[in-house]
């Protein structure tokens, strides 16, 4: 019984940070239809961000708040300098769908090689503002800490602020109208470039808050972030790339997944389980288990 | 208030779709433009709302031009185009897409007010609100689509197609809803058809497109009674 409690609540908080990085990528891909793979590139540089200011402020709160700030700055920075230079000298071909993912792995690699410069490649680590230590369960510590508890909490709430923005704003409207047809929301007055470089400025700071709530349970070094990726892409591929909703949910079966085969079955399945979840998705709904006859996408 | 079109010349691809063409519409007046399918109609739709790049030549609104100006800004500067088909969001509601053209407007009064007459223009839209785009008919989506642009209170209105695909007797109904609204709102209309009949039938002035060149200009009325022109564009 314990053992199951303590793979469902596991499976949570997981499933919580995997949701926060599909999301960034989801929100990139509605908004430029390529993967950001620089995406584990802003979140641990952001994430190094949060920890200096964390050290220098003393408070981990004022960390997340300068890593989210700073990753939704990059963010803008990369889509308004980087990606729509690229974007405009592209004018057809093959070339169209590869050369700015491409750019993104590039960006990966000069970001991470920044931060090696910055920091050094060493291991450092940051402290979690609650404790780390289980709770105690019928008498025994389980794998569940208060801080486990804070990160679930952290992602729910920035998850539902999200859908508030994406629902009930005009600046929502405005960013599905732009994912949905550029043209027509380009046509209805919408300026639809600067849509974009919102959206890439929120999945900049759900990166950077990923990165503040895995960091503490983890080590921050320059490829801190590269598994989540995988997992946050797995978690999209899920969900159907190009859906919130399905970036969230196709994160939590994924985290449910992962966290029973490895405390049921054995602990070396986390990617194993990681890939043929994915593999199995593609092969029987490759549009994502929540597309229907039409995919959703809100 | 006047659209002057002068020796514009649009590329699409390697070909020369539009060539050369100059026209004026006046204030207040329907101008049809009619022709073959790939005649360049669309094609000189999408120039004149900066969809497309202008190779030379000019075009100007009010005495602007609106060469090398951004689709959304000629979109709020009051051109509004209504593009191929019928160009609704299926994703968002009834209710989202009339909001667009909304959203950046600053007289919100106005924008609830708009949206009131649009829904008085086309009730059906008024059933539908919170049915999703891509739920309605053919007919209902080129009523949306049309509805869409007229919240943004639009003085320049460029309407592409949208006979297309359309029963008959829906064809007559957006038709007649166009002449009068028209009428009533005192808007400038660029009408793109290739049912010619029923464009010139409601349009003051017409353009017949060939290969991307003028090839007629006159009134609808004297279209409508060249031998030619009938011949060639509406077959009798």
């Amino acid at each position: 019984m314990i053992k199951f409690i303590t793979a469902i609540l596991t499976a949570l908080t997981t499933g919580a940070i995997y949701a926060l990085m599909s999301t960034a990528l989801v929100l990139v891909w509605r908004s430029t239809r390529i993967i950001n793979f620089a995406q584990a590139g802003q979140a641990v540089l952001s994430t190094y961000i949060g920890y200096e200011v964390t050290v220098r402020s003393g408070s981990f709160w004022v960390g997340v708040i300068a890593a989210m700030v700073f990753g939704a700055l990059l963010g803008a920075v990369i889509d308004r300098f980087f990606m729509r230079p690229i974007f405009k000298r592209i004018k057809g071909g093959p070339i169209l769908m590869i050369a700015p993912v491409v750019a993104t792995l590039g960006l990966l690699g000069i970001i991470q090689s920044i931060i090696g410069f910055r920091w050094g490649l060493t291991y450092q680590s940051l402290a979690a503002p609650v404790s780390t230590d289980g709770f105690t369960l019928f008498g025994r510590v389980i794998a569940f800490s208060p801080f486990n508890l804070l990160v679930v909490v952290f992602a729910t709430v920035s998850m539902l602020l999200l859908t508030i923005l994406f629902q009930k704003t005009n600046i929502g409207l405005a960013l599905r109208a732009s994912a949905h047809s550029p043209e027509i929301a380009k046509l209805s007055g919408i300026k639809v470039d600067f849509i974009r470089t919102l959206g890439w400025s929120l999945a900049g700071a759900a990166g950077g808050l990923a990165g503040m709530l895995y960091i503490p349970s983890s080590y921050l070094y320059p490829n801190a972030m590269d598994v989540l990726l995988v997992f946050g892409f797995v978690a999209a591929v899920i969900g159907g790339l190009d859906s919130l909703f399905g970036a969230v949910a196709g994160a939590m079966i994924l985290g449910f997944a992962i966290s029973f085969a490895t405390s049921y079955v054995s602990e070396k399945l986390v990617f194993p389980m990681a890939f043929v979840m994915l593999v199995v998705v593609l092969l029987i709904k490759p549009a994502g288990i929540f597309s229907g006859k039409k995919s959703r996408r809100d | 208030m006047t659209l002057v079109v002068e020796s514009l010349v649009i590329d699409h691809g390697a070909i020369r779709a539009i060539n050369s063409v100059s026209f004026k519409v006046p204030t207040g007046k329907l101008t049809a433009v009619i022709g073959a399918n790939g005649a360049g109609k669309t094609t000189l739709l999408r120039g004149l709302s900066g969809l497309k790049e202008i190779k030379s030549g000019n075009a100007t609104w009010n005495g602007e031009s609106i060469v090398g100006k951004r689709a959304e800004n000629l979109a709020r500067a009051g051109i509004m185009h209504v593009s191929d088909g019928k160009s609704v969001i299926a994703e968002l509601t009834v209710k989202e897409n009339l909001a667009l053209t909304g959203l950046w407007r600053k007289d919100k009064k106005d924008v609830a007010l708009a949206t009131e007459e649009v829904v008085s223009l086309f009730p059906i839209l008024g059933e539908r609100m919170s049915q999703s785009g891509g739920s309605l008919s053919g007919g209902e989506r080129q009523m949306l689509a049309i509805g869409r642009a007229l919240v943004a209170r639009p003085r320049l209105l460029l309407l592409d197609e949208p006979s297309l695909g359309l029963a008959p007797l829906i064809i007559d109904q957006i038709f007649t809803t166009i002449r009068k609204f028209v009428t009533t709102m005192n808007l400038t209309v660029v009408l793109v058809e290739q049912n010619a009949m029923g464009a010139l039938a409601i349009a003051d002035d017409g353009v017949v497109l060939n290969l991307g060149r003028v090839v007629a200009l006159d009134s609808a009325e004297n279209l409508l009674k060249d031998p030619a022109v009938r011949t060639a564009y509406l077959g009798y």
